[in-house]
């Protein structure tokens, strides 16, 4: 037998927490770079220069289908006298706190029925059944409640942005791979343990997806929202281009509401990333 | 000591997988299971580790009957069961969080260098063969310093070349502390290579049928003909075993011994 190795390494900074620094392996894969960014570019700009050329050759009327130029110059000039960032920020802020109370309600109550056989008997049904409403049915009802100010309009997009989290949270929690918890019970971990130190890293990749799909199904109740006697809002920008027969100020805001809803899963990727490092599925899945 | 006494298990649906079982490991000594499917030897482990509740008889180690998981036992699966949210030094720590983190990284830096994975610390589980997974596994367990460590087929996914050196390391870090181990294997050799003795299982109900003594300085010369007449007594006791009706009791609990 020979005598065990004597330690001759420094104790590795990787010691100092628990989650340490990543593998060298791991560091060196680079995020999706410009590269990547101008592939995603490839498609809008081949169909928006297709679209140009097809009016500017006469084969299609750019009346009720506006030149991509003119809806970018419809765009500039709204951006130059502020109106956009108007809207943009009545939109963002009506989705953020309605995310941001979707996003809690289905967290907590997909928490409760993942981890209660019987709690997700007296919920689940009924949150499946409500899950079918079409969002544009619960209008009349918030309108009716809570008024046709800020507070229908975020209740709607709260509605929106729950139930994918709901299920998401609920669904990861029931599929715990129980061999890692019983790692957990050999240790000996008490319930708060368990939960801080496996369950909750564990139902995290799916949580996360479940926030962004979330906040996707937010922007599009916005506009539900928005269609709801709203003074400003990127929805009030399409109801207003509808009313006054301006198809670039749709498309515009269209536009705008793909850049924003981009941006804001962007951000949510970029702050979520570092705490599912460790994934070796991470890029694929972000 | 470890003292496993009339250790019954039937389940819910009736199947009963082990049937009395008793054994008695002293301090130190390396112990290996062996038997055919279904004769309870994961179940023995888990009952041991307090993973699974006995529908009847004691587990007790020093003396003190355990009811549960207890520090004084540790257990390695047959998959590693690293956190992969964590690197190969938060893994091997993770039954230490209760000690000062001064402690606990020079346990962890010792654990992670007898197992050859010093260097390795900081990675990701992702970034590690099976091989270093098991080996960051059975640092995790044997890090907590536990007076009985259970083994559960985990050399078994791994290719011969790597289950030897694995054997090695093992053996390395028994040394440093020798606690008590209780290995369950379908490998013969294995099973020869690493233990003082040997425990035979039987099938439906799981009962230990004959128990093999292994008399033998290691590192253990697996061209010797001590070693190879140790698994030819196992191997045929573990065919007689299966051949055994199932009402029909133990044949040899008293156990026979080898020496080379």
């Amino acid at each position: 037998m020979n005598a065990p190795p004597v330690i001759t390494a420094p104790v590795p900074a990787g010691l100092a927490e628990e989650a340490g620094q990543p593998a060298s392996a791991a560091a060196g894969r680079r995020p999706a770079g410009w590269s990547g960014l101008w592939l995603g570019l490839v498609l809008p700009v081949a169909i928006a220069l297709g679209w140009e050329m097809a009016i500017r050759t006469g084969l299609i009327q750019g009346r009720l289908m506006p030149a991509p130029s003119r809806i970018l110059g419809t765009l500039w000039g709204l951006a130059v006298t502020g109106e956009l960032w108007m809207h943009v920020q009545a939109t963002l802020a009506r989705v953020l706190a309605g995310f941001a109370l979707g996003a809690l309600a289905g967290t907590a109550m997909g928490a409760l029925s993942g981890t209660s056989e019987v709690m997700r008997r007296i919920m689940d049904p009924t949150l499946q059944a409500l899950r079918s409403v079409p969002s544009i049915a619960w209008v009349p009802l918030f309108l009716l409640w809570l008024g046709i100010f800020e507070a229908s309009k975020v209740a709607l997009i709260a509605g929106g942005v729950f139930f994918p989290v709901y299920l998401g949270v609920a669904g990861a929690i029931e599929g715990i791979d129980r061999k890692l918890v019983e790692v957990g019970r050999v240790f000996r971990l008490g319930r708060l343990a368990m939960l801080r130190r496996v369950l909750l890293p564990a139902v995290l990749p799916s949580w996360i997806l479940s926030l962004r799909a979330g906040l996707g199904l937010g922007f599009m109740f916005v506009v539900a929202a928005e269609f709801m006697g709203a003074s400003e809002g990127l929805g009030y920008l399409l109801v207003d281009g509808q009313q006054m027969g301006r198809p670039d100020r749709i498309l515009a805001a269209i536009i705008a509401f793909a850049l924003l809803g981009k941006l804001a899963d962007g951000v949510l990727v970029a702050l979520t990333r570092p705490v599912l490092r460790w994934q070796d599925t991470a890029r694929s899945r972000l | 000591m470890f003292v496993v006494e009339r250790l019954t298990k039937t389940y819910a649906d009736g199947t009963r997988a082990l049937h009395e079982v008793s054994l008695s490991v002293e301090a130190g000594e390396i112990l290996a299971v062996v038997g055919g499917s279904g004769c309870g030897k994961t179940t023995l482990l888990r009952l041991v580790a307090g993973l699974d509740r006995a529908s009847s008889g004691a587990i007790a180690v020093d003396g003190e009957v355990l009811d549960g998981p207890h520090p004084a036992v540790g257990i390695v699966f047959q998959e590693p069961r690293l956190l992969p949210w964590l690197t190969v030094a938060g893994n091997a720590g993770f039954g230490l969080m209760e000690l000062p983190r001064a402690e606990r990284d020079e346990r962890v830096a010792d654990a992670l260098a007898r197992v050859g994975l010093a260097e390795q610390a900081g990675r990701w589980p992702r970034d590690l063969s099976g091989g270093q997974q098991q080996r960051v596994a059975i640092a995790r367990a044997l890090v907590a310093r536990p007076k009985v460590l259970l083994l559960d087929e985990p050399f078994s996914a791994l290719d011969a070349f790597t289950r030897a050196s694995l054997h090695e390391h093992l053996l390395a870090l028994w040394e440093a502390s020798q606690p008590t181990v209780v290995i369950v294997t379908h490998d013969v050799e294995e099973a020869v290579a690493l233990a003082d003795r040997v425990v035979v299982m039987r099938p439906r109900p799981g009962r230990v049928f004959e128990t093999v003594t292994v008399r033998s300085g290691r590192p253990r010369d697996r061209l010797a003909p001590g070693f190879e007449k140790a698994k030819r007594r196992i191997l045929n006791a573990l065919d007689r075993s299966l051949k055994t009706p199932a009402d029909k009791p133990q044949a040899d609990a008293g156990g026979a011994e080898l020496w080379w």
